[in-house]
């Protein structure tokens, strides 16, 4: 405790010392020390605690960064007894080890009923990160920079707007420099009263597409006590450009939705569209192949705690191969005594479907299981402040193209490919070429299986894993080989895409629910003009 | 030959069970426990049968009731509505329970009610509900809006200063009734209609992709905006990764759910999550004695120290132990003086204070704002002063503001006009 403080004191005198003209050395005369302060943290209400962060960042600054960071993770706890703050981490054995604050030393273990947590909350954590980002904006890196300087464009109030000035003057990179000039064109349109000065801040603040600029612009454009005319036609026309843009730019993300619930519905579908499209088996089990390539990448996860990054990469495999041999045991066991009686197929690979659910419920429990997003597909690509692409969509749309791709080539240039086309033009004459078509059936079925298991992997990605993730999208997968065209790999990748982008554009206008239901009455009404989908397969195999 | 050794085995198992079954019958106190165990609401609710089981347990080792044993029967409706019905009636007529425990959806509730009215059985529901509904048999434990949604509302717009409303939910009755309350209570208290965005999915959903932006596009108007979420069971996880993915926080906009409890988020990764709120009647993070006893011998039961326990189980204990209480009280298991003996029957909450149950056959009970935390607990973050009083009928809804309940005499009534002086003010 002692040594706390003492680093304390060294930390108000160091910022004391700080040449003047930063806001944050210039310590407000009733601030109290940081110390005393410290001392009123255990056991604060929310609000108090409030009024706590804002005299610790008036008196302590940058030294109170780490305690910031601590509280914002929700670490910050207190010995009931003895009122000492610490930081409490759980190491893996799940048992709260204490670290000092400030110097990082291991104060041992501590017993959930001795201590108590610094409660923070929303409003909490939005303070501490603003903050934070007042101390990055004269510390941090670049990156850091941005968001601090964007954060702040929501509060441009004096205290800081010096900030970002004194920022300036230290010396950030161009883009940092930017966006500050930004900020002082937004504070000059409002505190200015010189025409001039106020039509050259709309200059720059013209094509912007962060929102405190448009609301702003909106604000003034709204205000019936605005009297200047050539200020309020400028600012319109300002925001008639950003309109425009954005418009753009919503439409590009719509079209990125609708190709991303395509690459689902192809990913769904792509096994779907060999079982059935090529082999001809209504196969109702296709969707407890994506389930099981799920759980396989549960499986994964558990068996490699420590290397989540990678465990996708190793599951992609693996669900191939635990799906693809299940689908063997399938085709072997069942279909094949099957061959030829569609409705029975239709039944029976119904039952399994329910039996390998139940399967599931028992080995791994009804609830849904945890897969863990590795870091390098959470968060989003943000191309500017309207048009983002998240990271895990993307991905999972060139990993289906990845997939189409692989596949469209087995099927045209290796000799099981060959095989598999042979058979299902002209069965017989397949045989009678010496063709093992009873082989060829089981590896067909396995490739369509395994595949459906690797969209399973992407799809864990996406939704729950639990006992009936294949059953919503069973109906979605052959919703797409019927309408790309029975048997034809390019109609599957059309139909998923084009199913994917009409649903995400009727989206904003119908509603989830309607666009669903319009989506499905138009599919019929096509299938009734065009039976054979999109690309019908010609010729004597189409008969 | 061994196949039918093995048939014959089961056969007799199956006899000897019925024999048993038989003989106790004449001194055992039959409690009835109608949730599904499978299909897709065994997730829920296979807890709550378990929560009986255990009560009817504790019960037993306490001496039972009236001196008699209580002995569980257990049925399964298999998430099938019109087949909660039938187990109802199975109940009623071949095992003559004297109270039943059950339902999770309001859709098996509405199948289950003309069937308990019809037979006169005695039910206890223990999920939070759309409301408008009062009937003499059933027991409503559970949460109606106004202990539920209404006070998250409140909280929002005071504490947070909301001013921006997304009303998200699944396309059914709960959040359809739900959300018409909310809007109705929302205007009332000066909201502008170009303020509420209210945007349905069906059941689980899994591309947000659109709803997600269009919200994020609707919370940048510069006012603080915030998502009520009546989205139901597996949709829930999808719905968050995406906000997390497109870089919605819960500090820009925070969504508060009524679906989300302490097991929904055991199965996910709640990383995305923290920081949301949840508006319950219990939450399982809630320092007391009662609590800590109630979580320790949930886990003891169930043979896992990884369970967690959330609000409709609090709302099955304290139903259970109303009825015992009211079971005593009136001194026989009769559903006539049973339900008379319920009304004004006190027990505590596991959170502190006392429940009541009122004579509308809705709880009083404390309400909680929980935050989500990393380790898929919740925080308390606001509660109401006091008990707040299930509204059977809500006074925002222009059909039901004058309406209440109140099964005491003179009234004694599920929907009576306080404007008109009468009963079944609405068709039913």
């Amino acid at each position: 405790m002692k040594v706390l403080l003492l680093k304390l004191w060294m930390a108000v005198a160091a910022v004391l010392l700080l040449p003047t003209g930063s806001p944050l050395a210039q310590p407000e005369p009733t601030a109290p020390a940081v110390g005393s302060v410290l001392q009123q943290l255990p056991g604060a209400s929310l609000k108090k605690t409030g009024d706590l962060v804002r005299q610790l960042e008036q008196a302590g600054g940058a030294e109170m960064r780490p305690l910031f960071e601590v509280m914002l993770a929700g670490d910050l706890y207190y010995v009931k007894e003895s009122g000492q703050l610490l930081q409490i981490q759980k190491n893996s054995d799940g048992a709260r080890m204490g670290i000092s604050l400030f110097e990082g030393k291991s104060l041992g273990e501590f017993n959930s009923r001795d201590i108590k947590k610094v409660r923070v909350n929303n409003r909490l954590r939005s303070q501490l990160r603003d903050a934070i980002a007042r101390i990055e904006l004269l510390h941090g890196d670049e990156a850091a920079q941005i968001a601090a300087v964007l954060a702040m464009l929501d509060d441009l109030n004096e205290q800081n707007l010096r900030l970002l000035q004194t920022a300036q003057q230290a010396g950030v990179s161009a883009e940092v420099s930017t966006l500050i000039e930004l900020a002082e064109a937004m504070v000059q349109l409002r505190t200015s009263t010189d025409t001039a000065d106020r039509l050259a801040a709309i200059e720059v603040m013209q094509g912007r597409l962060e929102t405190p600029v448009r609301n702003q612009l909106q604000r003034l454009v709204n205000s019936d006590s605005e009297q200047d005319v050539a200020v309020v036609a400028a600012a319109q026309k300002a925001l008639d450009k950003i309109s425009g843009r954005m418009e753009f730019y919503g439409q590009m993300e719509q079209l990125f939705f609708g190709l991303s619930l395509g690459s689902v519905l192809l990913l769904a579908a792509i096994g779907l569209a060999i079982t059935f499209g090529v082999m001809g088996v209504i196969n109702m089990a296709h969707g407890e192949m994506i389930m099981l390539g799920a759980y396989t990448t549960y499986v994964i996860q558990q068996l490699m705690p420590n290397a989540i990054g990678y465990s996708l990469l190793v599951a992609v495999p693996a669900a191939f191969l635990v799906s693809g041999s299940v689908g063997v045991l399938i085709e072997r066991g069942v279909i094949r005594h099957l061959q030829g009686r569609p409705l029975e197929t239709l039944l029976a690979t119904f039952g399994i479907s329910l039996i390998l659910q139940q399967a599931v419920r028992s080995i791994f429990s009804p609830l849904n299981m945890q897969v863990v997003t590795p870091e390098w597909m959470s968060g989003s690509l943000a191309i500017n402040p309207v048009f983002s692409i998240t990271y895990n969509r993307l991905y999972i749309l060139l990993f289906s193209l990845a997939v189409f791709a692989a596949l469209v080539a087995i099927l045209k240039k290796s000799s099981l490919g060959l095989n598999v086309r042979a058979v299902s033009q002209n069965r017989d004459m397949a045989k009678a070429m010496g063709v093992r078509t009873e082989m060829v059936d089981a590896m067909t079925f396995g490739l369509g299986s395994g595949i459906a298991g690797v969209a399973g992997v992407a799809l864990s990605q996406l939704t729950n894993v639990g006992p009936n993730l294949g059953q919503s999208y069973i109906i979605d997968s052959f919703m797409v080989v019927v309408f790309g065209g029975v048997g034809n790999m390019l109609g599957t990748l059309v139909g998923g895409f084009s199913l994917g982008v009409a649903n995400k554009f009727l989206e904003p206008a119908t509603g989830a629910v309607l666009a669903n239901i319009i989506v499905l009455v138009c599919l019929i009404l096509f299938i009734q003009k065009r039976p054979k989908g999109l690309f019908p397969q010609r010729g004597r195999a189409a008969e | 030959m061994k196949l039918k050794k093995y048939f014959a085995g089961l056969a007799l198992a199956a006899g000897t069970t019925v024999i048993s079954s038989v003989a106790l019958a004449a001194e055992t106190i039959k409690v009835g426990v109608l949730h599904s165990l499978s299909g897709t609401m065994a997730i829920s609710e296979t807890t709550l049968k378990d929560t009986v089981l255990m009560m009817v347990d504790e019960q037993n080792r306490k001496g039972g009731l009236l001196g008699k044993k209580l002995e569980a029967v257990v049925v399964d409706p298999a998430s099938d509505w019109p087949l909660f019905a039938e187990k109802a009636r199975e109940l009623l007529t071949k095992e003559k329970v004297d109270v039943i425990f059950g339902c999770w959806t309001s859709v098996s509730r509405k199948s289950v009610l003309p069937v308990v009215e019809e037979l006169n059985g005695l039910m206890f529901y223990p999920v939070q509900y759309e409301g408008e509904e009062s009937s003499r048999n059933v027991f409503y434990t559970g949460a109606s809006p106004n202990q539920q949604a209404i006070p998250a509302v409140d909280y929002l717009m005071s504490d947070l200063e909301v001013e921006r409303w997304v009303l998200a939910g699944t396309d059914y009755v709960y959040p359809r009734t739900t959300n018409k309350i909310l809007e109705a209570y929302l205007e009332a208290s000066g909201v502008a209609k170009e303020d509420i965005m209210i945007s349905y999915t069906p059941f689980g959903h899994s591309d947000w992709q659109s709803i997600v932006s269009d919200i994020k596009k609707f919370g940048s108007a510069g006012k603080k905006t915030a998502v009520v979420s009546t989205i139901n069971g597996d949709a829930n996880v999808p719905f968050y990764k995406e906000l997390a993915n497109q870089g919605v926080s819960s500090e820009d906009i925070p969504v508060v759910a009524f679906s989300v409890g302490e097991e929904e988020l055991s199965g996910i990764d709640t990383g995305p999550l923290v920081g949301h709120l949840a508006a319950w009647n219990y939450f399982q993070g809630i320092d007391s004695e009662a609590n800590e006893y109630f979580v320790q011998q949930w886990k003891k039961f169930i043979g896992d120290e990884k369970r967690v326990t959330n609000d409709p189980m609090e709302a099955t204990y304290i139903g259970f132990n109303m009825w015992a209480k009211a079971v005593e009280k009136a001194g026989t298991t009769d559903v006539d003086s049973v339900e008379q003996a319920m009304i004004g029957i006190e027990f505590p909450n596991l959170t502190g204070g006392v429940a009541k149950m009122n004579k509308n056959h809705h709880l009083s009970k404390p309400v909680f704002i929980g935050e989500i935390q990393d380790d898929g607990q919740f925080e308390v973050v606001w509660e109401t002063d006091g008990v707040v009083a299930g509204d059977a009928w809500s006074d925002f809804l222009p059909g039901s503001k004058d309406l209440i309940a109140d099964w005491t005499a003179p009234i004694k009534c599920g929907n009576y006009n306080t404007q008109s002086k009468a009963c079944s003010g609405q068709a039913q």
